[in-house]
């Protein structure tokens, strides 16, 4: 169990790097130790479907942010004058958000034994309803199908607005 | 314990999205937040000595952990990189009209 | 100026090489891993994520405008919808032959074979072709955004 908090604590660690450095690119690298950071964790918390898809997305997301924005050209981070009410009422939203969760969190189950009424079912009759040995694609493409045609929805549609903005044919010329 | 050191990740996300001026570092925070999710997540579905929820040759009935939340955070993580790139796509645009990614000099609001 | 102008014939020859002999084990792995998603982990997502990184290789090492004689958008979008097209069918198919929505008409046939559990290879297939076209035409809109603007 120790691994998980090491990593926790990896994460955290490189989170806070990666919001207060001075290098756009050395902060694009740190979010990069925060995604293998949670790829490993996923392989502990025994999530494989998860750990593989998480790091192939960590690379993709990796490039687009180096390449397509190019990080290299804007190196320094954008300094301005600190406004100090701004910046109070920031740490009392997040003192005032922080309590409220908190508090919700005691309430839930304990760690390492959830309430798993709906997932007994599907790890009991699951390989025999739909014949596939690895029970998330059971749960993903038979018992939760339509919540995969959602997500190829949400999919569809963001690519299509992504193209959308980045169109030069059709636009306004001044 | 666990879920308390996630929910300080999804802080340090908020923290990021909201004191920075920078587009692409409030970009970041977006993407730290949603690890904080999947990570809160799956740790819901763990079961203390499961294994993963794959069934193999005389392994029927093993303990396996809960398989539901996995599932939700495999389509939440393709999910998620497409609303980056489509983030990107606003963030390059952005730029190219008014040559700066500072949040504090886009304030013009004219299409 | 840019530093984009020296990396536009493709990277040295050394990545060239390295990626030419790297690329068809990695198509081959995506595909394996998109067949066998009902056996092994893996499935539709990871498997067209891979498929996809192969292509944004090639675009990086062999340099914007060589990979774009080869790899055009419309042909991304065209596998995108087709992966769309796929699983609904697979799910209408289902809704024809059983009554409902995404009914696994096929027989579930013996577990821990490579044919097996019905439907669900067919709807892995489209889940990986659209994912596959999904995030290789969003990278090329990217790339391709940079290259035609100028300031």
């Amino acid at each position: 169990m120790w691994q998980i908090y090491a990593l926790a604590f990896l994460m955290i660690a490189g989170s806070l790097v990666a919001v207060h450095t001075k290098y756009l690119l050395s902060a694009v690298i740190s979010l990069a130790v925060v995604g293998l950071g949670l790829c490993v964790v996923f392989l502990y918390l025994q999530a494989p479907d998860c750990a593989i898809t998480q790091i192939v997305v960590e690379v993709i997301a990796l490039i687009i942010l180096i390449r397509a924005t190019g990080v290299e050209r804007d190196l320094l981070e954008i300094k301005g004058r600190r406004e100090v009410f701004a910046l109070v009422t920031v740490i009392l939203f997040i003192i005032v958000f922080a309590v409220f969760a908190f508090s919700a969190l005691t309430h839930l189950p304990e760690f390492g034994y959830p309430v798993m009424r709906v997932a007994e079912e599907y790890v009991v009759k699951g390989l025999r309803e739909t014949g596939a040995a690895n029970l998330v694609t059971a749960v993903l493409l038979d018992f939760r199908a339509y919540d995969t045609l959602g997500e190829a929805t949400v999919l569809f549609t963001a690519i299509l607005g992504s193209i959308i903005v980045l169109r030069e044919i059709g636009r306004k010329k001044k | 314990m666990l879920f308390f050191l996630s929910f300080v990740v999804f802080l340090v996300g908020l923290y990021c999205v909201m004191t920075r001026k920078n587009l692409l570092k409030i970009v970041m925070g977006i993407v730290i937040m949603e690890y904080a999710v999947n990570f809160f997540l799956v740790l819901l579905g763990y079961r203390m000595g499961g294994v993963a929820p794959i069934v193999t040759k005389g392994m029927e009935n093993a303990k396996f952990v809960d398989p539901l939340p996995q599932a939700m955070v495999l389509t939440a993580i393709v999910i998620s990189i497409a609303t980056l790139a489509f983030l990107v796509a606003i963030c390059v645009r952005i730029y190219q009209k008014y040559n700066t990614f500072d949040i504090t000099e886009i304030r013009k609001l004219k299409g | 100026m840019s530093p984009f102008r020296e990396t536009k014939a493709g990277m040295t020859n050394i990545v060239k090489t390295i990626a030419k002999f790297v690329v068809p084990p990695v198509i081959i792995f995506g595909i394996y891993m998109i067949l066998h998603g009902h056996l092994t982990p893996g499935g539709g997502f990871p498997g067209g994520v891979i498929v996809a990184c192969t292509f944004i290789l090639l675009v990086l090492a062999f340099g914007k405008e060589v990979a774009f004689q080869k790899l055009k958008i419309s042909t991304a979008s065209v596998i995108e919808s087709a992966g769309a097209l796929v699983f609904l069918s697979v799910a209408l198919i289902g809704m024809a032959v059983g009554g409902w929505f995404f009914f696994n008409f096929l027989p579930v046939g013996f577990p821990l074979k490579i044919i097996s559990a019905g439907s669900i290879p067919f709807s892995n297939i489209g889940i990986g072709l659209k994912v596959m076209g999904g995030v290789f035409a969003v990278f090329l809109t990217l790339i391709m955004f940079r290259l035609t603007t100028k300031r």
